[in-house]
């Protein structure tokens, strides 16, 4: 299925009729898809642990919050590279 | 299907693009222009009750209820009592870039002027001219080089790989990343409201489509709430981030 998708884009690639745009786009969903897999697991896991410290030590709820936005700013960063690289592709 | 073209991701040279008009003057220009004036009007016209005990009325309740959640959130919980003295610039900076993200969801106006990249960079090179004037003032240039580039508790044989990623992480892609992270997120936002918005307006037709419109129109009614977060924690982040950096100056880890 992998196989026959990549073929085909290949023929489409190389044949006559201009197909850049959809390439483009095809790259675009990649680029961003790709970069979006890491960041969103990460995500999960200091949202998650964050959650669990918030419930275990309830009084401990300030700092862990403040901490918890900046490893999501950390990140989250990654992603917004994939993001924006997406955006400097161009056919 | 003309309504499905605002759709297109625009080219990179469209999101760079900062002057149309007279002298360059634009709508994101004028944005700005209404963040500054109302973050100045918010703390002139807030602050001029200073000997009533009792904070009264909309300016000087924001006003001071931000403030305060600046020091008691970002500096005492980043810097400690010593970074007071960037509680100015730190509220300042909080809400320069509140204001001007929070038009993304203004009727009429409906952009955030961050999602142009030129102000999200600027404010980032001036948070690395402090955090590195701060860090060459408060322990000398040798000393300030030194604490940035080696982490305490480092082996001696893996300083060679270790000084060239903290020379990297710490002077290329902390300002980099600070305005990648505001911009993106603000055209990201912007770019699903549009999206959710034409995909609406396109199905609102006399034929079989309009029963799937309410799903799509909802998704449009929740995405501006959300919004509304994304621009309250984006101005957030990038305060806290800014008092993270200069606080690491300040203060090197031993």
């Amino acid at each position: 299925m992998g196989l026959a998708l990549i073929h085909h884009l290949f023929l489409a690639a190389t044949a006559a009729t201009d197909n850049t745009k959809g390439l483009t786009a095809i790259g675009r969903g990649i680029v961003y898809g790709g970069a979006a897999i890491g960041p969103g697991i990460g995500i999960g896991l200091v949202v998650g642990n964050a959650i669990s410290a918030m419930a275990r030590q309830p009084e401990s709820a300030g700092v862990v919050r403040t901490t918890m936005f900046l490893g999501i700013a950390f990140t989250e960063a990654l992603a917004l590279f994939g993001f924006v690289l997406a955006f400097i592709i161009s056919g | 299907m003309n309504a499905f073209l605002a759709v297109d991701v625009p080219p990179i040279s469209h999101v760079t693009i900062w002057g149309y008009g007279p002298g360059g003057f634009n709508k994101t220009a004028a944005i700005y222009v209404f963040a500054t004036l109302a973050t100045i009007l918010l703390f002139v016209l807030g602050t001029r009750r200073k000997d009533a005990l009792v904070p009264a009325g909309l300016l000087q309740n924001t006003a001071e209820s931000g403030v305060g959640f600046v020091r008691s959130q970002v500096i005492m919980q980043t810097m400690g009592p010593d970074g007071l003295r960037y509680l100015p610039y730190l509220s300042t900076l909080f809400f320069f870039i509140f204001f001007s993200n929070i038009t993304e969801i203004i009727p009429g106006v409906q952009f955030p002027a961050n999602a142009r990249f030129a102000m999200p960079m600027v404010l980032a090179l001036a948070t690395w001219v402090i955090f590195n004037v701060v860090g060459v003032v408060k322990q000398g240039p040798i000393h300030y080089l030194k604490n940035s580039l080696i982490p305490p508790g480092v082996p001696k044989f893996l300083l060679i790989l270790v000084i060239p990623i903290e020379l990297i992480s710490t002077f290329l892609v902390r300002p980099f990343s600070l305005m990648v992270r505001l911009f993106a997120n603000m055209l990201a936002g912007h770019l699903i409201l549009v999206t959710f918005a034409t995909i609406s307006a396109a199905l609102f037709a006399k034929s079989i489509t309009v029963v799937i419109m309410p799903f799509s129109f909802f998704l449009l009614v929740a995405m501006t709430g959300f919004e509304i977060l994304v621009s309250f924690l984006q101005a957030f982040i990038f305060t806290i981030l800014t008092a993270v950096y200069i606080g690491s100056a300040m203060h090197p880890d031993h």
